[in-house]
């Protein structure tokens, strides 16, 4: 009972502290506002005045119709170059895409002649290299298929592709943007925020003081997850509700409450995690450097960027023991698919699981800790 | 003749002002005292005198010309030195004695043979010399200040300026110093020392007094003068006498009530404490007992271990040996209900910043379990005791000191503790405030029976005390009564039984140092003839080796440096990958025939797709695509093999996960591009010819034939975190030195903005290429993305870029004051141009408006230009040429800039 007093008398003073904070506030308001909002809208689409030139050794009507094909926004207005142009012109990247159009070409096709244009692509341009060369082939495809329909009737293909896509049927990249910016940011300022106000305290000398008062390091502790959390939450709660679903007009297909339960799951995680940092960095400059070695880690190497699937075998099993890893999964899997308790209890379970250890480590660490520096 | 003349100087910090309205002669060839407590603007009158600080309004001459004019600082700044507040404030703490003296003599730049000559003398008369190898930080207060003192002294000054060099260091090692420096005196007649100084019993000594409070000069004269016109005994009383009025209202002096009661009623005991960091003992064997009511003090130097021993005793450190007991029961860290019965207020101020006074109250009586209906009968009672009525909902920090410490106190008190425990909670107060102090904790400790523990380091706050400690290097000296001590060392002051005690501690050794301190006549002439240089690369060198030597011994930073950029190269490495692969997909096959499972066999077939158990189901379907399991679902209709077979039109399904937008646009165009496949490879089985293959796409992946996102990403990665690391350490480097205090150096010393700058930069630009080195091993070895062009032009390049990145930081450090705003600064400023606008994922040639040209003009573009180029196009200098001249272009750019906004002197 006192404990509990204890607890929470603390938490509401962290939250004092925290209000008269400007510069966190600020944070914290920007994070998941502005940020937000802006991440998400400026997600760039893949194929954007995608650079291409075009070697046109035929100059035929096939080819002309070929080159007119290609315009913005997907792709700048082909240049048309020669044949000697081409490798300068790719080696120093002014092209990520060269077509080169053979001679003879639309003569070759309609005398059914095997013929071949040929795509060289930039693969150092990951981006551009890899949706751009399909999309390159569907275009130059379909205009020839086009032109040859016009000379003679092709037959339709017997077996039909139905393609759905579930969850995001126009593929937007916004609704996939918004949703992960605030799944960042809920690990990013839970650290931040409970790191710095342990560093706070003791760079103030009130955390000495606290110790010779009649609480104990658990009760501090878990004062500071408490507090830290329900602002973190909070902030995710409005993110979700006004910037996501308001001003970005994002669907969210599942519960935002079983999200909010997996956040403050998480939540206790990171926020340990937060003060296991603060109690290895003696102030608040090495608390950032250490943060920038962490922090990034837990993020690229989650799945919220980059497919887990694509990663090395060994850094997606080191990745099972990240809170993060469980975090973004059941993100996704609840906002983006609407999936239910049913299904995301695995990745509950992790987050329990990970929390507690990462708690207790957290805790004898700050214990040890507390002594030395006091 | 006077060594400087100040006319109506005033300074404002923001809101405070700081001098008000100051005309002041400094007579030279003297030792001048300026007296008074904290915060009345010493410091700012000192350092506006050394020219560290800008003048806002008014005039300061000193020796003979204009502060405010920079030809004159620039020629007499090597006559000036100047030694800020603060134990070793402008010393570098992880440099050892030795290499901190270099470093100073090679800024006015003496020769090897002279510093060596210098040096010596120096740190022999000073007794500093047996501790050459050792690190400035772990030098004693007294050795610290001592160690300044040389640095100052290292160019024969004409002008010398000390601020408080004597606050925090034991009676012993300050009479050492002030002899030291009379001494200096002696040799050295001409020279104009002035000191600022909290002690009133120093201040006796010198030959000319400047008392100041408020930012306002209360009287100047020789300490005679002042005595006689005050006519006060001590110099302390005439400083409260020169006090206005409303300051001294009410004042009396302190008036101690001998201590009665039962002498057998302990409260506190001690018997071999001991306390032990490693090897370093804190607290060596400390014993004593202290009786219910009694006022008991602790007397020593910072690091003694007052502070420690404190802890131990309310249980924040357990004592590594030894016992200790409060109220008879042994000290336990667990038990939480001996802690009720103490209040402790500690060295550092201890307030909620962030809550108000009652606020403050408030929790601490509720952390304390103070029944909730006593609680505001308890602070009101506080803040009317206190005297804290004029400012219940205050912010602490927007209070007064003196205030401030009474807050302190009845936030201690707020639960009525027995015992109260005082670690120096008088430093810095005014002795009207605290003298006022004491009187409330003598009635708390009379009326109160309220045991009371204080440490000082003030000798007349000790003698107060009803019984005292003298501590020195973790060990008691002696305890009793003060004038007891006074009585058996045969001394009339507490001080001088103190020193008696302190030389008898440390054996003769140190006491009994003294050498003849000569200063050599034909070094000074040398100097001062020596004319002022725009560039010296000595200068900028001692930089540059003190940096090396700095960063070397800050691990956090050196690993930072060496192994940060490689672990997030790591990172992004696989992080940002484009590559989609083994995509969980599940099939629901209704047909279940040989057509169908051999168009099933045309995925599982591939090295993107895994197959997963099959689907029963569209419940299941649901269920394991909302999981996030499967990425890709097929269903074949029943009837598809007949279909096909009779030339019925039928439909393949195909439900991809669009959740990551980018991986849904990949599994779209594998599943089209297999079906098509797929349906060639039925026509040319039944027809046996190949109709539609008249046309191809024969489709060349340049560079990168594997379409491999590793050879596509990590020659982009390298720039960036090139750019990134390196940019951010040098702004902390620099930051650092604002943020420690050292950056005075820079402010009085001749070093000019850029030697200061290059010899910063240069051990970072240094660091940069080693990482570059490590990268790119690290790429071809790890990430095995082989470097396929000249690595000699990719080298040059990373050189120049380095020098480029760490110029970024160096610019991002002349606008920012703390570290974390550097650090984030530096990242932000190279993060975000380098990433979105550099080229990194979309081409330059792509972008529009303002990213294009921040992107034309990044140098991180050209970079990226240049990596990709060696590393995947198998290119050489002569394909890249015309991406190294923006490069070269932007060195001079982005120094200029950085020299320009960096200050010579503080605002």
């Amino acid at each position: 009972m006192r404990a509990l007093a204890n607890i929470y008398r603390l938490g509401v003073k962290e939250l004092w502290s925290l209000r008269r904070d400007k510069i966190m506030l600020f944070l914290i308001f920007y994070t998941f506002t502005i940020s937000v909002y802006t991440t998400a809208t400026a997600m760039p689409e893949t194929l954007h005045k995608a650079p291409i030139a075009i070697v046109d050794e035929d100059a035929s009507p096939l080819s002309a119709r070929i080159v007119s094909a290609f315009y913005p926004p997907q792709f700048n207005t082909p240049e048309l170059i020669s044949l000697q142009q081409m490798d300068p012109g790719m080696d120093s990247g002014r092209y990520t895409f060269v077509v080169n159009i053979p001679p003879n070409f639309q003569s070759d096709i309609l005398a059914g002649n095997i013929t071949n244009i040929q795509l060289s692509t930039d693969a150092t341009r990951m981006s551009q290299a890899f949706s751009g060369s399909g999309y390159i082939q569907q275009i130059i495809m379909a205009e020839i298929s086009e032109f040859l329909q016009h000379q003679r009737g092709l037959a339709s293909t017997p077996v039909d592709l139905e393609l759905r896509v579930r969850f995001n049927p126009t593929l937007e990249k916004v609704w996939f943007g918004s949703v992960m910016q605030i799944i960042n940011n809920v690990t990013m300022l839970s650290i931040i925020l409970t790191g710095a106000a342990l560093i706070r305290e003791r760079e103030h000398g009130t955390l000495e003081h606290l110790l010779v008062m009649p609480v104990t390091p658990t009760e501090i502790m878990l004062a500071k997850i408490w507090s830290m959390g329900v602002v973190v939450l909070f902030a995710a709660a409005f993110s979700l509700t006004f910037v996501i679903q308001g001003a970005l007009k994002v669907p969210i297909e599942g519960s935002v409450m079983l999200f909010l339960l997996g956040a403050a799951l998480h939540l206790f995680a990171t926020t340990s995690l937060g003060i296991f940092i603060a109690t290895l960095a003696r102030n608040m400059p090495q608390f950032g450097m250490l943060m920038i070695l962490i922090l990034l880690p837990l993020q690229m190497l989650s799945g919220g960027s980059t497919p887990r699937e694509s990663m090395p075998d060994l850094v997606q099993n080191i990745m099972l023991a990240a809170p993060t890893t469980h975090f973004v999964s059941q993100a996704q899997a609840i906002l983006y698919r609407g999936a239910g308790l049913d299904v995301v209890w695995p990745q509950f379970l992790w987050l329990v699981i990970i929390g507690s250890v990462l708690f207790t480590f957290s805790l004898s660490r700050f214990r040890k800790a507390i002594t030395q520096m006091a | 003749m006077t060594v400087a003349r100040i006319k109506q100087v005033s300074l404002h910090y923001g809101k405070n002002q700081a001098l008000k309205n100051i005309t002041l002669e400094i007579p030279s060839g003297k030792m001048v005292g300026l007296l008074g407590p904290d915060g009345v603007g010493k410091s700012s009158l000192l350092s506006l005198l050394s020219g560290a600080k800008k003048i806002q309004a008014g005039q300061i001459e000193v020796l003979d010309g204009d502060m405010s004019s920079k030809a004159h600082r620039d020629k007499i700044c090597p006559h000036i030195a100047y030694m800020p507040q603060g134990l070793g404030k402008n010393l570098y703490p992880t440099l050892s004695v030795e290499e901190n003296l270099q470093f100073f003599a090679r800024l006015f730049g003496h020769s090897t043979a002279e510093r060596r000559r210098r040096i010596d003398d120096l740190t022999k008369s000073t007794g500093l010399h047996k501790f050459l190898d050792r690190p400035a930080g772990k030098l004693s207060g007294g050795m610290k200040q001592k160690l300044g003192l040389c640095c100052a002294l290292i160019h024969d000054p004409q002008f010398l300026i000390l601020d408080e060099p004597t606050t925090g260091v034991d009676p012993l090692a300050r009479s050492q110093f002030w002899q030291l420096i009379s001494r200096i005196k002696q040799d050295y007649p001409q020279m104009s020392v002035v000191v600022a100084t909290a002690y009133m019993d120093e201040a006796a000594a010198f030959d000319w007094l400047v008392a100041m409070d408020n930012g306002e000069v209360l009287a100047t004269g020789t300490p005679e003068e002042i005595l006689v016109r005050t006519s006060s005994s001590s110099l302390e009383d005439a400083f409260i006498k020169l006090l206005p009025e409303e300051k001294r209202h009410g004042y009396k002096p302190v008036e101690i009530t001998p201590l009665s009661g039962d002498a057998t009623d302990i409260a506190i005991e001690a018997q071999g404490l001991t306390m032990r960091f490693g090897d370093f003992t804190a607290v060596d064997n400390v014993s004593f007992r202290i009786r219910r009511g009694e006022i008991f003090g602790f007397l020593g130097s910072n690091g003694c271990g007052k502070s420690t021993t404190m802890k131990m005793l309310t249980g924040l450190i357990p004592a590594t040996e030894g016992k200790a007991w409060l109220f008879g029961k042994e000290v336990d860290p667990r038990d939480l209900n001996t802690r009720k019965r103490v209040g402790y207020m500690s060295q550092a101020f201890s307030l909620y910043g962030e809550l108000t006074v009652v606020q403050n109250l408030v929790l601490h009586a509720r952390l304390f379990h103070v029944a909730e209906q006593d609680i505001a009968g308890r602070v009101a009672e506080m803040i009317t005791r206190f005297d804290l009525t004029a400012v219940p909902d205050e912010l602490p920090e927007s209070l007064p000191l003196g205030i401030r410490q009474r807050l302190s106190l009845a936030v201690a008190m707020v639960h009525e503790p027995e015992l109260l425990i005082l670690d120096e909670p008088t430093s810095g107060v005014d002795p009207i405030a605290r003298d006022n102090f004491w009187r409330l904790l003598i009635a708390l400790s009379r009326q109160d029976q309220v045991t009371i523990f204080i440490s000082t380091h003030f000798m007349n706050e000790a003698e107060r005390c009803d019984r005292m400690s003298m501590m020195h290097a973790g060990k008691v000296l002696d305890s009793d009564k003060p004038a007891l001590l006074m009585q058996k060392r045969g001394k009339t002051t507490l001080e001088a039984a103190f020193i008696d005690y302190l030389i008898e501690a440390s054996g003769d050794s140190q006491a009994a140092e003294p050498e003849i301190f000569d200063v050599t006549t034909p070094a000074k002439s040398k100097v001062l003839t020596s004319p002022k240089q725009l560039f010296s690369v000595q200068r900028m060198l001692s930089y540059m080796w003190r940096e090396a030597l700095e960063l070397r011994r800050d691990p956090v930073r050196s690993t930072l440096g060496l192994i940060g950029s490689l672990i997030l190269l790591f990172v992004m490495g696989f992080g940002i990958s484009m590559d989609v692969e083994d995509l969980r997909y599940a099939v629901l096959d209704r047909d279940q025939t040989v057509l169908s499972q051999n168009y099933t066999l045309s995925l599982s077939g591939s090295r993107y797709f895994l197959e997963q158990e099959p689907l029963r189901d569209y419940a299941e379907l649901d269920n394991r695509m909302r999981s996030g399991e499967l990425a890709l679902v097929l269903e074949i209709p029943s009837g598809f093999a007949r279909d096909i077979e009779r030339g019925t039109p039928t439909a393949v399904g195909a439900w991809v996960d669009g959740a990551m937008p980018q991986r849904a646009e990949t599994v779209k165009g594998y599943v089209q591009g297999i079906h098509q496949h797929w349906l060639m490879e039925q026509a040319r089985l039944r027809t046996n010819t190949s109709v539609s293959s008249a046309v191809g796409i024969e489709t060349r992946y340049r560079y990168n034939p594997d379409v491999r996102s590793l050879p596509a990403m990590v020659p982009g990665i390298i720039p960036l975190l090139l750019l990134m690391m390196p940019a951010m350490l040098t702004a902390l480097a620099v930051v650092r030195e604002k943020e420690l205090g050292s950056i005075v150096n820079l402010y009085v010393t001749p070093v000019t903005k850029i030697e200061f700058m290059l010899g910063k930069q240069l051990p970072y630009v240094a660091l940069a290429i080693i990482n570059f080195l490590l990268m790119c091993l690290l790429a071809v070895t790890l990430f095995e993305v082989p470097i396929t062009g000249s690595f000699i032009t990719l080298l040059l390049a990373a050189v120049l870029y380095c020098i480029i990145a760490t110029g970024l930081g160096l610019l991002a450090s002349t606008i920012t004051k703390s570290q974390i705003a550097a650090m984030f600064f530096a990242m932000l400023a190279t993060m975000i141009p380098a990433i979105q606008f550099a080229g990194l994922l979309d081409p330059v040639s792509s972008m529009e408006g303002a990213g294009r040209l921040i992107g034309e003009l990044y140098p991180a573009t050209h970079m990226i230009d240049i990596s990709r180029g060696v590393f995947s196009k198998a290119l050489n200098f002569s394909d890249l040429y015309h991406s190294f001249l923006p490069l070269v272009l932007a060195i001079p750019v982005i120094l200029t800039a950085a020299v320009l906004l960096l200050k010579k002197q503080e605002r």
